[in-house]
């Protein structure tokens, strides 16, 4: 009971991180319909940002934020100098050309941060909490909490704001939206720059537990992407239950079945997953128009 | 003569012709084995080209079937002592009934999920080579014998260099006269509208899997003969990013341009070679021509070049 209990706790805490990034794919993918490759590198370059700013001096917290406004500036930037420019190109160009943003990312930091693992301090302390047998990191809490937060803030911002509402407009109907005078650029570039701080936030939480280095990114995108699609694209929910989801099967699959496979079962949940109901969990009942 | 040298023939010509006079531009082994490696790496984008460019499919998981090829020879010959070749034939078998195992249900899928498909199964397959220490020898990969026919062993990079030569040619002229044939105008026709496709009476279900198929065996093949050549074979062959690597080759190059996809392997081995000057900013580099390239050229480089050439003479 314990261990399952124990397996459940890093599976929610890894779950968060997963939904967090699903939801940048998400917020991209409504607004643009582009998938963006270079999701991972936002949650690389949230964390090692925030262990060079550290290292600089700055405490924790002004770290971590200046950490999240640069991976905002650097998802402007994707939008501005690299998807915008290519409107109307194929689905395959636009995947690679974020493809090669991802790959010009990693390069970046690899020049800035080296090659080495670098390590976050943990938010509160490193003493594990014991709940009915099982540990639990003061850090996981941190995660899964500001997870919580983040999708309260995000309900708030789709139903409240204007800018939250013209963002739901340009994915109902990009002409419509446009014809209503939203600036469609404008909304594009703010689910960029909201996506890059969402990712920037995963990677400055996760970073303490799992280390950060300049090629963390691919395979959390990866996943990221993974939890996006079992939920079903374009979803917000089902970004967050298609995070948690992958996050518990990966840490039940680690302990119970094999701890060398634990990476391949996320992959194998999408195959599962589309071949069954390849809307996903939340996915629109898609009709197509010849 | 007009009606002998069609475009086809003339450029099966012009590519043989190529492939003969190269050697004697190279001046040292170094750019024979560049040579050799871009051909080895153009025979997977000519398949590749087949499912992307004329059949509309994308495949983000091939280098699992060219990594498949890889560890199939390096298996099959070096525990089970097979002849190269055999192992070869018995590693494109194995790959073509693997993908046409998993081609219908994948292939039903469109766009974004095709590709994380593909892209699953193939970061599986390589999970599965990096884990299974028995047999693949996991992360630090294994040898792989050299060819040899009784006392005649293949080796150096002119032998190889004419093997990869002939394969390339052999594999670029199937794949032209796969286009020509009726199955090739059947895939124009489901890359066009697949409806309109199946109510001219095409299967589209057995013309993507069949494409699937075909363009699986030319990775698994060109696996082979690089685990051949190299004498040795890692699973990273096999990674997500050595398949990313095949399809910006085929997309550079120019989506539904079997040329294209020769030149684009040719520009995208070659590259990092050039920028290993770069040292440290390599992959920045990399990376910044890559998408330079995709918003200037979204049609790809052949393409647009054809293009510009016949714009300029009207």
């Amino acid at each position: 009971m314990a261990q399952l209990l124990q397996f459940l706790f890093s599976g929610v805490t890894v779950g968060a991180i997963y939904a967090l990034v699903a939801l940048g794919f998400a917020l991209i993918y409504n607004a643009s319909h582009v998938i963006n490759f270079a999701q991972g590198e936002f949650v690389m370059l949230g964390g090692l940002a925030t262990v060079g700013f550290v290292a600089a001096g700055l405490p924790l917290a002004p770290a971590a934020l200046l950490a999240i406004l640069l991976t905002i500036l650097v998802g402007f930037a994707l939008q501005k100098f690299a998807v915008e420019p290519a409107r109307g190109a194929s689905v395959v160009s636009i995947i690679i050309i974020t493809i090669g943003a991802s790959i010009f990312f990693r390069g970046g930091a690899q020049v800035i941060w080296g090659k080495d693992f670098h390590r976050l301090p943990a938010f509160t302390g490193e003493d594990p909490i014991l709940i009915g047998g099982a540990a639990l990191l003061p850090q996981s809490l941190w995660v899964i909490g500001v997870s919580a937060v983040v999708v309260v803030a995000l309900r708030w911002f789709f139903g409240s704001t204007l800018a939250g509402k013209a963002m739901l407009a340009v994915s109902h109907n990009r002409l419509a939206a446009e014809l209503c005078g939203i600036s469609v650029n404008r909304v594009l570039l703010l689910s960029f720059g909201l996506s890059g701080g969402l990712g920037a936030l995963a990677g400055i939480l996760i970073a303490p537990i799992t280390l950060t280095s300049y090629q963390v990114g691919t395979m959390l995108g990866l996943k990221g992407f993974c939890a996006a699609i079992v939920g079903g694209l374009g979803s917000g929910p089902g970004a967050i239950v298609g995070g948690l989801v992958l996050g518990i099967a990966e840490a039940m699959a680690a302990g119970y079945i094999s701890s060398a496979y634990k990476d391949a079962v996320a992959f194998v949940a999408i195959l599962v997953v589309l071949v069954v109901m390849p809307g996903g969990i939340f996915g629109k009942k898609g009709t197509e128009r010849v | 003569m007009a009606g002998f040298w069609t475009a086809r023939r003339a450029g099966l010509a012009a590519l043989a012709l190529a492939i003969a006079v190269l050697p004697l531009l190279l001046p040292n082994k170094f750019y024979f084995n560049m040579a050799i490696l871009i051909g080895l790496n153009a025979i997977v984008c000519v398949g590749l080209n087949l499912l992307i460019g004329y059949a509309g499919q994308i495949s983000l998981g091939h280098a699992a079937f060219f990594g498949l090829g890889a560890y199939a020879s390096a298996v099959f010959s070096a525990k089970l002592g097979w002849h190269p070749l055999i192992s070869m034939a018995a590693g494109a078998v194995m790959v073509s009934l693997l993908a046409f195992a998993v081609a219908r249900p994948i292939l039903k899928l469109k766009g974004h999920y095709l590709a994380m498909a593909t892209l699953g199964l193939g970061i599986i397959i390589s999970i599965v080579l990096n884990r299974e220490l028995d047999v693949t020898g996991g992360p630090d990969g294994m040898p792989v014998p050299r060819i040899r026919f009784g006392d005649v062993r293949v080796r150096g990079e002119h032998t190889w260099y004419w093997i990869v030569g002939v394969a390339l040619w052999l594999s670029v002229w199937l794949s032209l006269n796969l286009i020509e044939s009726p199955i090739g105008r059947a895939l124009r026709a489901v890359h066009g509208s697949e409806v309109a496709a199946s109510t001219l009476g095409i299967d589209v279900a057995r013309a993507k899997s069949f494409v699937f198929v075909v363009s699986a065996a030319y990775a698994s093949i060109a696996g082979s003969l690089t685990a051949h050549y190299l004498e040795f074979v890692t699973p990273s062959e096999a990674g997500f990013l050595r398949s990313v690597e095949f399809v910006t080759m085929v997309v550079l190059g120019g989506m539904a341009s079997t040329y294209g996809a020769v030149i684009g392997a040719a520009i995208l081995t070659a590259l990092p070679q050039a920028l290993a000057a770069f040292h440290d900013y390599e992959h920045l580099v990399f990376g910044a021509i890559l998408m330079a390239t995709m918003i200037l050229m979204p049609k790809g480089l052949v393409p647009t070049l054809v293009e510009r050439f016949r714009g300029s003479k009207s």
